[in-house]
């Protein structure tokens, strides 16, 4: 339990709010109250609040390649070339929908899949956090495919993840196929975190300052007779979607209605993940 | 030399056709074939055989009338005792090829659709015991019922059409002989009451499809079905050997030979290069033993008469449209009662007959056929074609198959020929009486096709076969019959293993592969061992392999079959809407389907862009789930050119000849005279490449420098090549731009002074070409290769990874569940030598990115590449150079072509 601790000592002066399910949460946030909230459910569920510490604000040294300026809300964000999303000035990385243990879930189904997921996206996982070196990582949710996925789950992939979760701290958001995420895997479990105006959550609604997963958005651009689809990130500079990080996790076109829907406008921007960098493309020129 | 039997004389066709047949054929005024007889005389020494017989020989009937006459002694001997022949005839030889003289000029029999009486035996006619006294003490193991007669004769037909055709066809020599024998056909559209019943009550004759085959084998009363099996016809089976639905057929046969041992099989086949080696797929093989069986060539078919289109128009460049001969063409269809054109993609089809339209100015009625078009409106075509209302039709190699229809009296064939084979064929296709010549005009479409033209015309004239050797069994197929297998009685490893290796295409297969694919089959064959508890197939104490659970042998007959289509996209016409956004907001559903596209295709098109769809020029609106939104556009031109090259490439026998016809300079005459002029240039400014080298030739235009090899191996040959070159080009520092491939040749451009570089030994050719580019840089390729991600989605579908359908759930097929790319990464990543992996790049070799053919050509030019260093572009480099910028280029460098895209936002930005 030495993450819930380390957490604990983080989240040291905290103020305290209980969230439960089905209750309105946008009244409890105070965008203008600093620090870090932490939604969370059931009875000892509690939101933490946390103070900016001067640690947190540490000059980390990027890879300017791999990484493109992603403004969301006023807070500058570094998109990153795997599909995670790097805010520095919080040293926080926010990765979503890894869905682990896709593979073994079609298995239980008789569809045989490579049972090397797991493994590819904590691979990445790793590398990404190597390069940036968090002081926190947020799973944005949908962290696992079902909801007996953990138990699945190799002792390799769980030491990798105990790997991770050393030095830093690290919380797991529940999303639609993870609503009940396991206890035994370190870490922290909440709905949603709010730090300053920026909100995370694993469903989008739309507000202001909210950076979710959920739609696992991917674009098309195409030119004489050619296309290219990538994963992408989706914002307009206000609220942002990002990308399916898991190694089999598919895609949903930009150009869906549901993305119109919640920006209330097709004029938003894609930020493709190429090969070797991101690619800022306007949606309204993806399909 | 092939054995010349001297024509049959009466007594024998008396001794081999019991006289009701005599009769019936006298009736009709017709005398029975030399190869009819021959397969007769084949079947009473108990023989397998091979008849190799061109189009309207009177093939299929040659190949039902030993089934015919055994049936018909069959109940001649209950009614007369002992009517039966006396077995063994002495005809002909038992081994060695046969070459059967036909001097008959009868109409060919059993021909036309006449007398499509309906005799399918729906009312079940009793059989007496029939003479063969093994099948008449049969008894079943699904169902321990003791039964006499039962199945006797099984065809199988490449096209469900053609074995309804051939069913109706079938009818009416039975009806007329009154044999009292049930006919009766199985297809996907055959309903399931019916279905259930011909197992339980089998007709004598089914005619069915390789899938379905391989369902009925994989049900549990196969046994019981199939034991009393006599005789197996196997029709088109040139056409079906080339394709993994052989490896599936050569599987289905395996089993059959274990179920009946006394099966003897027909084989019905066009020309081929190598009879003696197709004829090994009709007979059990065994171990370190080659056995084939006996083949029969019809003969007496006039050879074709083939031309050139001499035109009067200046031949063009470049380009596959031959709109240059519109006018000649339409000529051609005006001159005669029923032309077909053949063409090499259903884009090309698409235009040509929207330009002969255009020109129609006498009303002729012009059809247009090809694969994508709605069936219904396909069958009316082929009805009207049956029916003699129709003075052409524009058509692909939709109608290379199939029935006779018609009196076709001229094949065009437009652009390139590729193979000598499939030429031959087409042309056959006019050929509506055997003993006439077939009439063919071959229309070039540029100077680098009149080449192949003239080359496919020799090859014809010399009747040399250039039809591919018979196939090594894919292992994605076997894993599917391994499955169907499980899905039947439970097998041994060591005894599937056996009977696997009787199938021709699978004699070689070694015992570790095998293994391999049934581990795959059972848990997915990975070396991390996560999966067995959900293993699909599981050993009981015996040993003996059986389906895990029903589930397992539902989804596999949901997914049984080898054709893995291209994921299609109706196409539905609607009214425009001001300015297309691509957005999958609402949009009047509805409008007429006018067909169906490839999603590929689709995916390469932006909202407003215009291609040509059903003989008209279309613009695309909008895309939603499965339906792609058209509306009518008025522009003459479509902006898109969809053509995307032709599914086969240029055969490696006619490439042969094309450079052995660059190197004769006599033969240069018989070219037309803008073709010589345009070689005489190319020898003079360059060098025209000699049979074995390689020509690569240097210069300089506009700001870049560009290399042209010319290889002649195929489009997809180079298209790999030129991937590769790139690469190696851009580690010399070349920078390299682009790539355009086409049949003939290659050409790359770049920044780096090329010729500069190469006479300052900066860059080696002979380095460049080495064939180890097939070692490291084809590994860093194929790892982001689209082509080999769509070879790997086809394995992983056929061998049964991944399932087209899931029980109860008919996902529209744009919501895949998951992408295939994403598990070939992995996979590859994590199990680079996995069985499937393995498959992958078996297909990869032969198919999408032809690599055999390009290690071939490596080998080949080692040593021999010739270097020309020029001050512009050369006459022979003329035609790739002007493909440029008509197809995509630098077909997988995604970034470029996303920066390409930010810039035009930037500009949008600026403005």
């Amino acid at each position: 339990m030495r993450h819930r601790s380390k957490v604990d000592e983080f989240l040291e002066h905290i103020s305290l709010h209980t969230v439960m399910p089905g209750q309105k949460r946008e009244a409890r946030l105070r965008a203008d109250v600093p620090g870090i909230h932490v939604f969370r459910f059931g009875a000892c569920g509690r939101t933490w609040m946390a103070g900016t510490s001067p640690a947190m604000t540490e000059q980390v040294a990027l890879t300017v390649d791999t990484t493109a300026a992603v403004d969301i809300a006023g807070v500058s964000f570094a998109a990153d070339l795997s599909g995670a999303l790097f805010w520095e000035e919080q040293r926080l990385l926010v990765v979503s929908d890894l869905h682990l243990e896709k593979g073994s879930s079609f298995a239980t189904r008789g569809v045989l899949l490579p049972p090397y997921d797991t493994a590819a996206t904590l691979g990445r996982l790793a590398a990404v956090i190597a390069r940036h070196d968090p002081r926190m990582v947020i799973a944005l949710g949908d962290s696992f495919h079902d909801r007996r996925a953990h138990e699945r789950m190799s002792a390799q992939d769980r030491d990798a993840i105990t790997a991770l979760q050393a030095r830093r701290d690290w919380i797991w958001i529940s999303g639609n196929h993870d609503p009940a995420l396991p206890s035994d895997l370190g870490g922290m479990v909440a709905t949603e975190v709010a730090i300053g105006r920026i909100r995370f959550r694993h469903e989008p609604t739309g507000a202001i300052g909210e950076i979710a997963g959920h739609l696992h958005p991917k674009a098309r651009v195409s030119t004489r007779g050619r296309a290219v689809e990538r994963r992408c990130f989706a914002s307009d500079g206000e609220r942002a979607v990002m990308p399916a990080f898991g190694a089999y996790a598919g895609g949903l076109s930009i150009r869906d209605a549901a993305f119109a829907k919640l920006f209330g406008t097709p004029a938003f921007t894609a930020h493709l993940l190429g090969d070797t960098k991101l690619h800022t493309i306007a949606a309204s020129r993806c399909y | 030399m092939p054995v010349l039997t001297q024509p049959a004389a009466p007594t024998e066709a008396e001794s081999l056709l019991p006289l009701r047949f005599q009769k019936w054929f006298a009736g009709r005024g017709w005398s029975p074939r030399e190869h009819q007889l021959a397969l007769l005389a084949k079947a009473r020494e108990n023989r397998s055989a091979l008849l190799i017989a061109p189009t309207g020989a009177g093939k299929t009937l040659a190949g039902f009338l030993p089934t015919l006459v055994e049936l018909s002694a069959g109940v001649h001997l209950a009614l007369k005792e002992g009517g039966r022949h006396p077995k063994g005839g002495g005809w002909g030889s038992a081994t060695g090829t046969e070459q059967v003289a036909d001097p008959h000029p009868n109409p060919p029999p059993f021909r036309g659709r006449e007398n499509g009486q309906l005799a399918s035996g729906e009312g079940a006619i009793s059989h007496a015991a029939r003479s063969n006294p093994s099948r008449s003490s049969l008894i079943s193991t699904g169902r321990s019922v003791k039964r006499t007669g039962g199945l006797h004769t099984l065809y199988i037909s490449p096209l469900k059409a053609l074995a309804v055709d051939i069913a109706r066809n079938l009818e009416a020599p039975v009806a007329e002989m009154g044999l009292p024998i049930k006919i009766e056909t199985r297809t996907g559209d055959t309903p399931v009451s019916r279905r259930q019943r011909q197992r339980r009550y089998p007709p004598d004759i089914l005619l069915t499809t390789p899938e379905q085959l391989a369902l009925l084998l994989s049900s549990d009363d196969a046994p019981f079905l199939f034991s009393s099996l006599k005789r197996i016809v196997l029709d088109e089976l040139h056409a079906l050997v080339t394709s993994k639905r052989g490896d599936l057929l050569s599987l289905g046969l395996a089993r059959l030979w274990r179920l009946a041992p006394e099966m003897r099989a027909i084989g019905l086949s066009a020309t081929v290069a190598e009879p003696e080696q197709l004829a090994r797929f009709l007979v059990p093989q065994q171990p370190a033993a080659q056995i084939a069986a006996d083949v029969v060539t019809a003969g007496g078919a006039a050879p074709p008469i083939v031309e050139m289109l001499d035109t009067r128009e200046r031949l063009p460049w470049a380009g596959h449209t031959a709109r240059h001969a519109l006018g000649e063409i339409y000529e051609l269809i005006k001159q005669n009662k029923t032309t077909l054109v053949f063409v090499n993609t259903r884009s090309q089809a698409e235009m040509l007959f929207q330009d002969l339209w255009r020109m129609n100015d006498d009303g002729l009625a012009i059809a247009l056929h090809h694969g994508s078009l709605d069936v219904a409106q396909r069958r009316k075509v082929e009805d009207a074609m049956a029916a003699g209302r129709l003075r052409g039709v524009v058509c692909t190699s939709s109608l290379d198959l199939g029935v006779d229809w018609g009196d076709v009296d001229l094949v065009i064939n437009i652009g390139a020929p590729k193979g000598s084979s499939r030429l031959m064929q087409r042309i056959g296709r006019a050929n509506h009486r055997f003993d006439e010549a077939s009439r063919a005009v071959l229309v070039p479409a540029n100077r680098f096709e009149v080449l192949e033209c003239r080359v496919a015309i020799d090859a014809i004239a010399e009747n040399a076969q250039d039809t591919p050797p018979l196939r090594s069994g894919a292992l994605d197929v076997l894993a599917q019959h391994v499955l169907g297998c499980a899905c039947g009685e439970p097998f041994f490893s060591d005894e599937l293993y056996d009977e696997v290796r009787t199938a021709a295409p699978y004699a070689a297969l070694a015992r570790a592969d095998f293994d391999d694919i049934v581990d795959f089959v059972a848990t997915g064959g990975y070396a991390l061992k996560t999966y067995e508890r959900f293993a699909r197939i599981k050993q009981d104490k015996q040993g003996r392999w059986r389906v895990a659970n029903p589930r397992v042998r539902q989804s596999y007959r949901l997914n049984v079959g080898t054709i893995v289509e291209e994921t299609m996209l109706k196409v539905r016409l609607v009214r425009s809407r001001a300015g297309g956004t691509g957005s999958t907001g609402a949009l009047g559903r509805g409008g007429r389907v006018l067909g169906e596209i490839e999603e590929v295709f689709i995916e390469g098109l932006v909202p407003g862009d215009t291609f040509v769809f059903g003989g008209e020029v279309v613009r695309y609106e909008a895309l939603v789930e499965d339906q792609v939104y058209v509306s009518r556009a008025n522009d003459k031109d479509a902006k898109v050119p969809s053509y995307m090259g032709g599914k086969f490439p240029l055969s490696t026998y006619l490439a042969e000849r094309v450079r052995k016809l660059l190197d004769d300079r006599r033969a240069w005459n018989a070219l037309p005279d803008q073709v010589h002029e345009w070689l005489s240039l190319q020898k003079d400014f360059s060098r025209v490449p000699a049979v074995r080298e390689l020509l690569v030739e240097t210069f300089p235009r506009g700001n870049k420098h560009y290399l042209v090899c010319y290889p002649f191996e195929g489009r997809l040959a180079h298209q790999t090549l030129g991937m590769l070159l790139t690469r190696r080009m851009e580690r010399a520092r070349t920078r390299p731009l682009g790539f355009i491939a086409n049949e003939y040749a290659v050409a790359i451009w770049g920044l780096g002074d090329l010729s500069f570089m190469i006479r300052h030994g900066q860059l080696d050719l002979n380095a460049l070409f080495n064939p180890d580019m097939l070692g490291d840089d084809l590994e860093a390729w194929l790892a982001e290769s689209a082509l080999m991600k769509r070879t790997f989605r086809n394995c992983a579908i056929i061998s049964g990874l991944i399932a087209r359908r899931h029980t109860g759930e008919e996902k529209s097929r744009r919501q895949v569940l998951f992408s295939t790319d994403l598990v070939y990464d992995v996979l590859r990543k994590h199990q680079a030598d996995h069985v499937l992996l393995r498959a992958a790049r078996a297909d990869a070799a032969t198919g999408l990115l032809d690599l055999r053919r390009l290690g071939d050509m490596l080998a080949r030019i080692q040593g021999r590449i010739t270097h020309r260093e020029l001050e512009h572009v050369s006459p022979l480099a003329v035609p790739v150079m002007l493909e440029i910028g008509r197809e995509s280029v630098y077909g997988e460098a995604s970034d470029e072509l996303l920066a390409e895209a930010a810039d035009e936002l930037v500009k949008e930005a600026m403005s």
